[in-house]
Formats: C-alpha cells, sequence, structure tokens
C-alpha cells in the first residue's frame, strides 16, 4: 500500500463541531463510576436496610446482613485481607460491561483515544487492537454474559424481596418503597441491557443463516435484535440504575435520607 | 442568492494545500453543486470524480468540514456557510489529484475474499426458495454503493494504515452479506480471523456513522462476525465439545 | 510524436455497465483474453441507477405469463418497430439470465414460496419485474462485478476510449487514454464490444450521469456502422423537479407501481382523461379498480398512471404546458394518499427506501406524508448501433454491441423493465460472439496513421490552450438546445434550427481549449466528450426531423399522429456518407415470421 495523504497528529481534525463532547463525557461518567465503585466495593457496609440490598452487593454470599445466602464471614478469613461482599461479586458484572461491545467502543475512545473521536487523530503510532493480547481476551464476552443472566435472576429476587416489608405483626406485608421502585426499575434496565447482549443476539439466532424455520429461535433473536437497537441507551440507563440504587441505599442505611412508602 | 466560500484541498501526491474558492449558491445545492460549479467559472481542471450525483453509485466520496461524506449528498444548507467550508480528500488513500485518490487498494482486496459459491439447488430447475425474512441482513449489507468513506474513516486504516493486513469495513460488510446469505455454501471465518484480521477492528462505529447507506455496519455485519469467529476460534466450550462431542 | 502503451487481448469490451460486464464474464468464460475498458470505477457505471427491476416472464407471481406475453408486450410497447428476433430472444432467455444472476449471488426479493419475487410494471402484462426493493440496478452490477472478478478479466478503469481502431473493413483495436494519469493506451483487439450505454447528457435535463455522453453510438458511426431509430428518445415521465440542482434525477416507476398516483394542481387524476384506445381493454377506468391492481387482484385492470413511459410522459407535459401544473414546473406524484386505503402505510412507502432517503435528503421533503413535485426527464435511447438479432455485431465485422448503445429491441419506445434483462439477454450474446468471432478470425493489423491521428485529435485542446472557448460553455449549450427544440414535444422548424445549432457548435468544438496537464483532468475529458454527444445530438435532430409522424418516444406537433403505412414500416438507418456527412437512409422492416404474429395476435384480445 503506498503511503496516504500524510498521517493526522493527536487530536488534529478538519472537523468543526464538538466532536471532543461525547468522548469527554464517557470519560468522566465511567471514570467515576469506576472509582464510586472501587470504593464502595472495598469500604463495604451500609448496603442494605431491611428489605433492601444493594445491587453491588447481590448475590451477597457471605455478609453480616440477613440477604447473606451462608450466613456471616467465615471466621477463618484472615483479617488482614480486606474483604466486603461486593468484592467476591462484582468482577463479574464489571467483567460484562467491560467486555461489552458498547462499552469496548466508548472508552478506546474517551479513555485510550484509539481514535479520540472519528476522524480525529491519534496520539500513538502502533496499535493491535483486539487481535492480540490483552484485548484479545475481550472475545470472552459472552462468559461474562452467563455470569450476567444469573445475576439478573438474583436482582429480581432482591426487586421481589424489596415489595415484601416486615410488619410490626412480625409478618411480611407487600408494599412499595422509594426503595421498591429504584430496585426493580434497576432490574429492568439491566434485563435491557443485558437482553440486548450482541454475544446474546448471536447466540439466540445470529449464527445462523436461515431463521425462518426455528420459529423459536426466531423470536428470541428479533426481541434481543430489538433491545441491541439501543443498546448504548440501556448500557448508560443501567449504569445510572444501579448507582442510583446504591447511593439510596447507603443514604438510607446512614440516615442521611428516609425512605417513603407508598403502599 | 449569496456568496459562500469553499476551501477545496488542490494538489497531488507530492503535496497540496487548501485554495479557497467563492461562488453563488442558491436553494437546494449540494457540495457537488458547488464544486462543478467551482469548476466552470474559475478551475477548469479541478479534479473530482463523481457519476450519478444522487447517493447510488459512490463516486464523490471526500472529506467536508473534516468529515467523511458523498459530496452529492450533503445539502449546502447543513452546514455553516459563514465560514469556509473545506472540501478535502480522503485521506486513508493516497492521492491523485484535487479531490481524487487511488481506491484501488479496495478491489485488489475485495479480490481476496471468497466469492459467491452457491449451494445445491432446491428445485429441479436450478433454483431456490429462500423466505423474505431470510435475506434481510444480506440484503442490508448488498445495499453498500462502495463509496469507501468508511474505509476512510476507519481509524485502522486512516491512522494506523494497516492495508496489507486489515480489509476494513467495507469488506467485512461485504463478507457478511456471503455468510448470511442462504443460499452461499462457503465458510470464510477462518479468513476473517487469519487472513483479514477482523480483530483489528475495535468498534469505535465510526463506519456506521459516516455510511451514505444507513448500514448498521459495526452491530449488524461486523459484531455479528466477530461472534462467529469467537464461535469457532475463542470459546473454549465450544472447543471443548468439538473434541469430545458428537461427529 | 505523442506516447504509447499496448495491450493486447482477444476482445475488449468498452464500458462496464450490466452489458459490458455481462460481456466481459461471457466472453471470458469462452476461453479468450479479455479487457475491460470503463470511464469510471468498476461498479458505479449508470447501470446502479436502475430501480425497479428486470423483466422476464417467469410467471413466479402470475402464472398466465410467458416468453410470447413478454415478447407482444415489448412489440406493442415498441410500436412495431422493433427489430423482432431481438425481441423474441430476449422474452426467451431473459427468464435463463435472471436465474443465473441468482445464481452468482444476487439476493432478490421473494414470494411467500420462495421464488423469485415480481412487480408491475408499466407496460407489462403481468406482473414481471425481479427487484430488489428499488435498487435492481446496484445488485445487478454488483453481482456481475463481483463474479467477474474472479474470471481472470482485466479492467481498465477510468479509462476513455477515443477511437476504433480498423483495418480494411474489420476492427483491429482502440485507441484511448487513462484519465487518471493521462498515458495513451493502444487496445489490440480481435474483436470490440461497445457497451457503452446512452446519450442523455446530450439534453439538460437528464437522469444520466455524466458518463453517458454517446461515446459508442459515436464510435461506431465514425468506424462506419450503422445507427438505427435515433429519433427514439425515452423521456421518463417521473424525474425529480425540485430543487434544481437534483432536477432530472429518476422516481422509479416502482412508486406508481405500488399506488402512487399522478394529480395536477387541482388535485384531479389527470391520467384518467386521456387512455389510447389500443391500451384501453387493459387499463382501470377507476380509481379503485386501479388501486386494487396495485394491490395484486388479477381481476383488476392497471390503472392508467402504469401507461407506457411516453404516453404519462406526454401527458405530464401537457398538463404542465396547460398551467395546471405543481408550482415547480411538474405535476404531483401522491404515494402519501394510500394511507387511506392501509394502516400501515409508511412501512408499504420505505418498500420504496432509496426514494424514501432520496427526497429525504435531497428535497426535504417526507414521500410517507407530502407528494413529490415529479416531470420528464431524459432518460433512455432507444435508438443506437444496428446489430445483427442473434449475434449482436454491427454493420462492421468484429464491432459489437449491447445494451443501451444497440438499437433494435426497443423499437420506439421501451417498457420499463426490459432495459435490465436486455443488457443480460444481449450482453451474453454479445460476449459469446465477439469470443467466436475472435477465435475464428485473428487479429488486424493495428495502422500506425490511425493511431496518430487519433492521438493528434486527443491532444489537441492542449495545444489550443485555457484562453481558448471553453468546453463547458459549449457543452451547455447544446444542451440547452436540445432540450428547447428536440425535446419531448417536436416540430420541423425548431428541429431544423436545432440543426443548425448543433452545425455551430461543432466548429465551436474543434476551438476549445482546456488548461493544467494530462492527469485527471475533467476540461480535457469535457472537451473530448463534445465530439460524441455533438454526432448522436445530429443524428437524433436529423432522424427526427426525417419521421413525419408520432410514435413511441418521438412526438411531432406538427404530425400527431401515427402512420401505420408510411412511417410504420421502416426504420431510419444513420451512417457516415462517403463524403463525411450524416447520411439517413429508410430500411423496410423484415417480414416478421407466422408465429410471432399469432403471438401479437393473441395479446390483442
Amino acid at each position: 500500500m503506498p503511503e496516504a495523504v500524510q498521517r493526522a497528529a493527536w487530536g488534529q481534525t478538519r472537523r468543526q463541531d464538538t466532536w471532543w463532547v461525547e468522548p469527554l463525557i464517557a470519560f468522566i461518567v465511567f471514570t467515576s463510576f469506576i472509582v464510586y465503585a472501587t470504593y464502595r466495593a472495598f469500604a463495604g457496609g451500609h448496603y442494605w436496610v431491611g428489605n433492601y440490598l444493594s445491587p453491588f452487593f447481590s448475590p451477597e454470599l457471605w455478609g453480616a446482613s440477613p440477604h447473606a445466602f451462608f450466613g456471616n464471614v467465615p471466621s477463618w478469613l484472615p483479617a488482614w485481607l480486606p474483604y466486603s461482599p461486593a468484592l467476591l461479586i462484582l468482577p463479574f458484572p464489571g467483567g460484562f460491561r467491560l467486555t461489552c461491545y458498547y462499552y469496548r467502543g466508548a472508552y478506546y475512545k474517551s479513555h485510550w483515544a484509539d481514535p479520540p473521536s472519528c476522524a480525529v487523530g491519534e496520539p500513538r503510532g502502533s496499535y493491535r487492537g483486539e487481535n492480540s493480547f490483552p484485548l484479545i481476551v475481550m472475545n470472552l464476552h459472552r462468559y461474562f454474559l452467563y455470569a450476567a443472566l444469573i445475576f439478573l435472576i438474583f436482582l429480581s429476587h432482591d426487586a421481589w424481596k424489596s415489595m415484601w416489608f416486615l410488619g410490626n405483626d412480625g409478618h411480611e406485608h407487600f408494599g412499595v418503597g422509594i426503595g421498591t421502585i429504584i430496585l426493580t426499575a434497576n432490574v429492568v434496565l439491566l434485563a435491557g441491557y443485558t437482553f440486548g447482549c450482541h454475544s446474546l443476539r448471536h447466540l439466540t439466532g445470529g449464527l445462523f443463516d436461515v431463521l425462518s424455520n426455528k420459529p423459536l429461535r426466531k423470536k428470541a433473536y428479533e426481541c434481543v435484535s430489538w433491545c441491541n437497537k439501543n443498546h448504548m441507551r440501556w448500557a448508560w440507563f443501567s449504569l445510572f440504575g444501579v448507582v442510583t440504587s446504591d447511593v439510596f441505599i447507603n443514604l438510607l442505611s446512614r440516615g442521611i435520607i428516609s425512605d417513603v412508602r407508598f403502599i | 442568492m449569496s456568496k459562500a466560500t469553499f476551501s477545496v484541498w488542490r494538489g497531488d501526491k507530492s503535496g497540496g494545500k487548501l485554495v479557497d474558492y467563492t461562488t453563488e449558491v442558491s436553494e437546494g445545492m449540494v457540495v457537488l453543486d458547488a464544486v462543478h460549479q467551482i469548476q466552470a467559472e474559475s478551475a477548469n481542471d479541478m479534479a473530482v470524480r463523481w457519476n450519478c450525483k444522487a447517493g447510488k453509485c459512490g463516486s464523490c466520496s471526500a472529506e467536508i468540514n473534516g468529515m467523511p461524506k458523498l459530496m452529492c449528498m450533503t445539502r449546502l444548507n447543513t452546514l455553516d456557510l459563514s465560514k469556509p467550508v473545506t472540501i478535502e480528500p480522503m485521506r486513508a488513500f493516497p492521492s491523485i489529484r484535487d479531490l481524487v485518490t487511488d481506491v484501488s487498494w479496495n478491489f485488489r482486496v475485495k479480490k481476496t475474499i471468497k466469492k459467491f459459491k452457491p449451494r445445491k439447488p432446491d428445485a429441479p430447475d436450478g433454483t431456490w426458495r429462500v423466505q423474505n425474512e431470510d435475506i434481510e441482513r444480506p440484503q442490508e449489507m448488498r445495499k453498500c454503493i462502495e463509496c469507501f468513506l468508511c474505509q476512510d474513516v476507519c481509524h485502522v486504516l486512516r491512522d494506523h494504515q494497516k492495508h496489507e493486513e486489515f480489509i476494513g469495513p467495507r469488506f467485512l460488510v461485504y463478507t457478511a452479506a456471503l455468510e448470511m446469505n442462504p443460499i452461499d455454501d462457503d465458510d470464510r471465518v477462518d479468513d476473517l480471523k487469519f487472513k483479514h484480521n477482523i480483530g483489528f477492528c475495535n468498534i469505535t462505529k465510526c463506519c456506521t456513522k459516516v455510511c451514505p447507506e444507513h448500514i448498521t455496519i459495526t452491530d449488524n455485519a461486523i459484531i455479528p462476525l466477530k461472534e462467529r469467529v469467537v464461535d469457532r476460534h475463542y470459546d473454549p466450550l465450544k472447543k471443548l465439545l468439538k473434541v469430545f462431542g458428537p461427529k | 510524436m505523442a506516447e504509447f502503451q499496448t495491450h493486447e487481448h482477444d476482445v475488449i469490451v468498452i464500458g462496464a455497465g450490466g452489458a459490458g460486464l455481462r460481456a466481459a464474464i461471457e466472453a471470458s468464460s469462452a476461453g479468450v483474453s479479455v479487457g475491460l475498458i470503463c470511464k469510471s470505477l468498476l461498479g458505479k457505471a449508470h447501470t446502479v441507477m436502475a430501480e425497479g427491476g428486470m423483466a422476464a416472464a417467469m410467471a413466479n407471481v402470475d402464472d398466465r405469463d410467458s416468453w410470447k406475453v413478454h415478447f407482444a408486450d415489448t412489440m406493442r410497447g415498441g410500436q412495431y418497430l422493433n427489430n423482432w428476433r431481438m425481441a423474441e430472444l430476449h422474452a426467451q432467455q431473459a427468464p435463463d439470465r435472471v436465474r443465473e444472476l441468482e445464481a452468482w449471488g444476487a439476493v432478490f426479493d421473494r414470494t411467500k414460496d420462495g421464488k423469485i419475487l415480481q412487480r408491475n410494471f408499466g407496460g407489462h402484462r403481468y406482473p414481471r419485474l425481479a427487484h430488489v426493493g428499488d435498487r435492481t440496478g446496484l445488485e445487478m452490477i454488483r453481482t456481475l462485478q463481483d463474479h467477474g472478478i474472479h474470471q481472470g478479466i482485466t479492467v481498465y478503469m477510468e479509462h476513455t476510449v477515443a477511437g476504433l481502431l480498423k483495418d480494411g473493413n474489420r476492427v483491429s483495436g482502440a485507441i484511448g487514454y487513462d484519465r487518471e494519469k493521462g498515458v495513451l493506451r493502444v487496445f489490440r483487439a480481435k474483436a470490440v464490444v461497445l457497451a457503452t450505454g446512452g446519450v442523455g447528457r446530450a439534453f439538460k435535463i437528464t437522469s444520466n450521469s455524466w458518463e453517458y455522453t454517446g461515446d459508442g453510438h459515436s464510435l461506431a458511426y465514425e468506424a462506419g456502422a450503422d445507427l438505427v431509430d435515433m429519433e427514439f428518445v425515452q423521456f421518463h415521465p417521473t424525474g425529480m423537479v425540485w430543487p434544481p440542482s437534483v432536477r432530472g434525477i429518476l422516481v422509479t416507476e416502482g412508486v406508481r407501481g405500488e399506488g402512487g398516483v399522478l394529480r395536477n394542481k387541482d388535485g384531479k387524476r389527470f391520467m384518467f382523461d386521456d387512455i389510447p384506445d389500443n391500451y384501453k381493454p387493459q387499463t382501470a377506468d377507476n380509481p379503485e379498480e386501479g388501486w386494487r391492481y396495485t394491490q395484486g387482484d388479477k381481476s383488476a385492470r392497471r390503472p392508467p398512471e402504469l401507461l407506457t413511459r411516453d404516453h404519462v410522459a406526454r401527458c405530464i407535459n401537457r398538463e404542465v404546458k396547460a398551467g395546471r401544473g405543481s408550482p415547480h414546473g411538474g405535476v404531483f406524484l401522491d404515494i402519501a394518499w394510500i394511507k387511506e386505503k392501509i394502516s400501515n402505510a409508511p412501512e408499504h412507502i420505505k418498500k420504496l427506501p432509496s426514494m424514501y432517503h432520496q427526497f429525504k435528503q435531497l428535497a426535504d421533503l417526507d414521500i410517507t406524508t407530502t407528494p413529490m413535485e415529479v416531470g420528464p426527464t431524459t432518460h433512455y435511447i432507444m435508438g443506437g448501433v444496428k446489430v445483427d438479432g442473434e449475434t449482436q455485431m454491427s454493420t462492421v465485422p468484429g464491432l459489437f454491441a449491447a445494451g443501451e448503445v444497440a438499437g433494435g429491441l426497443h423499437g420506439a419506445n421501451r417498457l420499463g423493465g426490459n432495459s435490465l434483462s436486455d443488457l443480460l439477454v444481449f450482453g451474453k450474446l454479445a460476449g459469446e460472439h465477439a469470443a467466436k468471432y475472435a477465435k475464428a478470425n485473428g487479429a488486424g493489423q493495428v495502422h500506425q496513421d490511425q493511431v496518430d491521428a487519433a492521438a493528434k485529435a486527443l491532444l489537441a485542446p492542449f495545444e489550443r490552450g485555457a484562453n481558448a472557448e471553453s468546453p463547458y460553455k459549449v457543452q451547455y449549450d447544446l444542451q440547452d438546445n436540445m432540450q428547447a427544440l428536440v425535446g419531448i414535444v417536436r416540430k420541423e422548424d425548431e428541429m431544423l434550427k436545432a440543426l443548425d445549432v448543433i452545425e455551430g457548435l461543432k466548429k465551436r468544438a474543434g476551438t476549445v481549449g482546456v488548461a493544467g496537464n494530462r492527469e485527471y483532468n475533467p476540461g480535457w475529458h469535457t472537451a473530448f466528450d463534445l465530439g460524441n454527444l455533438l454526432t448522436c445530438a445530429e443524428a437524433i435532430a436529423r432522424a427526427a426531423v426525417a419521421r413525419k409522424e408520432s410514435r413511441g418516444g418521438h412526438f411531432r406537433e406538427d404530425f400527431p399522429n401515427k402512420d401505420e403505412k408510411g412511417f410504420g414500416t421502416f426504420n431510419h438507418v444513420i451512417r457516415k456518407g462517403p463524403d463525411g456527412k450524416m447520411q439517413l437512409v429508410q430500411v423496410p422492416l423484415t417480414p416478421m415470421p407466422q408465429h410471432l404474429k399469432d403471438a401479437i395476435e393473441q395479446e390483442k384480445k
């Protein structure tokens, strides 16, 4: 290949629009999310209130709350080891987002400037893409999808539990509070995001050239494709969904705000 | 009637610069009209490649205010005419002259992709029976007019010059149309990984953004192909199944 | 003296649209070496603009269809001036050519039972057009291109052929230049296939791209071949009229096939007012029946909007001239109205996606809610190089022609959809027989004096330089002249005036000059195209003056009727006389065999 018109320098472009806004917003939001999530995972605590459980900590395998499946933190765990229920499970939804086809494209731009935006010059000359290590591991996205699907079950269970409040009579009663709405919306948004996954789209039907003779798969493929069309939106809204859920429960648990019961 | 200024890149492979031309603009004009007007009025020898002028042939690709676009489909009323409009040739390809670039690389690449190979016909008269719903995917890909704007904007080609290793979005779309065609029988998955290096694509979706035919290149062509490559080469479970599973 | 690069092939094909590609594929599969020369990049030819579909009597949608019906439709559309042998071969072979295209990778729209879907079109009795939405031409050219690149054909992209070389009577090659670098090239060849398309650029309002400058017509004429029926130019009834910069761009007949109707500014469907007698039995006489027809009701007759193109174009012209047109000098084509009939109208309309985007992007108009403004646009030339129906060879041995550049198949008027099938059927035949000719006849001599003369003429504009006449100016004047005086409605005195103007333009064309160098120099290209355009313009005008009747695409205000006994019995042939001047002769039609006469009679019932 004979050389093209010379390579543009970093940030060089003839674009006149505000091309840097989108990657900048993505940079700020994604970075804030990572910082917040990491802080919460290590800090632990204030992640449950009554029948509400923060999605950062669900499923809670071992922990201090009544939501824990296997009781309290094992006593043999060395005290110097930082532990919170989130540390065990966060890698899975985190990995799902990290290897997500939408997020990849977005943070390659915002965090790695490769490219900073379409038709804008780049800082580095060398490039390996997802063709070799390390980014080749992105190809394992579907395994994170499997995990995410399982997590959806737990989070749905949490949403269900958020509708049942312990009454003064010692029995659980159906009810709806702000937390119920937030946790339910969170599951809906996460489901929209997970069910729009490109890998799922492939696994339900994309791998076949002919779907007309597989009515069930075709239906599933169409549903996933429908969600997939707005995968980016689902990705953003569900991100806000989990953060909102956690912040709400955190503040509630600290007594800074209080829940409102509608029913 | 009003006037507008266009900064057009004039030059050839040895170099060039933007030259300002001012011309009358009127309602409904597209960038290509302005270029033609300049050509007829003050730059008879200004090179520009064009053909149908209706967005169907994909000849008049250029970079207008820095964005890859078809000149014939970019209406002037979508641009800010208060400052000069820059019109440059595609950057991902070598210059021939002025707005014309040497896109022959694309034609060479296409030849390296295994051609269409039909399966056995379904009917004795040598024809196939196919449902409309099963050809929607290849039909979307076959809308491509080969303007090569996606190749131009793809940073793997544009900035990293991987022309020798990577086939670019246009030919991933082309491969997708073949791979998803219910009549085609050949297999291009190994080629995608080893020869055409689909892994270079980091799905930043610029190709989709500039496609004048509105083909959802990334979501409907490249990612489905990446997933087919994963099936074959990266999925450990599938690999295990292949070794131990029923033959 | 100018320098040349020389290339040698058994067969060279000039033009890489549908016909050229098909011819090249056929010739190369016959085992000869093939050079394919095209003015644009490969796959950009004007064929991509074809929208509606390709006509082939496959009877997938209506089993009453057969090649005989298709033949009769083609002959009636052409007002019986067609080369009946070509019409017969075309109708017989088109279905195979379509199926072959599918075997090469074309992805056609399907019927419910999975066969290739066929749609209604003007002048075709049954749904007959195999199609892919409204981008059938693109599908066809891409399929042929993608198949062809694996056939060992040498492609010369962005090359212009400037002249044919002859050895005695026969052709022995061509001379041309590479548009990118300006290198002059000599192509030695045993046979040459012309597939250069038409000549729409001779007119101001046209659906044709810049390439359509009548190169093939002119090359053949200069080489001594006969041109036939050059007066018959088709004006497509529906081109865009607004905004000015897109004036002429085609609006597919498919819009009317899907239920679109034509109205004047008073909202009246004026097409019902004027249905020719010979189409009355097959045409709906009320809107309701017409609507049912577009929805696939086999008992309904077609709406008058789907009458032949020449007729619809003239009706639109009449409305506009009578002051009943739309604001920008067209009439309204309304597909949005079907929302009264069906609930999912917008989706239905988006079955025409290119049209939807074309209007949205170029005219800022949503066709699902607003009627389009349309008017006639120069679209196609029925006339062309006179060829033998069986072999596609012209009257010059070794010179073949296929597609729009060849004349005969369409007679006085072409039916929509017959063009794409024409390209395939006769592209194949031309390729096949060119290869045969090449094998049987060996190479002719290339005579240096011809090469030198051609080169000198080619480079002359540079010697005259930038201060001489501008080629663009001459081209604009020619286009204005043809549009105004030899357009859709013609008159003797106007056309005689046009011929005078053409004489003057020929002189000016000899004085044009260009600046710059030979690399991708559009001024130079235009200077060269002028000669071809002028030859064709003159041929069109001369034949049109001579045909003192109205028939098909040729409408004379001073002779508004058909003259079956006189002008209906011969074709016009134009050739270069011994004195170097254009000569026009009448050639009687060859008698049609009985079985074809029967086929026509059968369909008249």
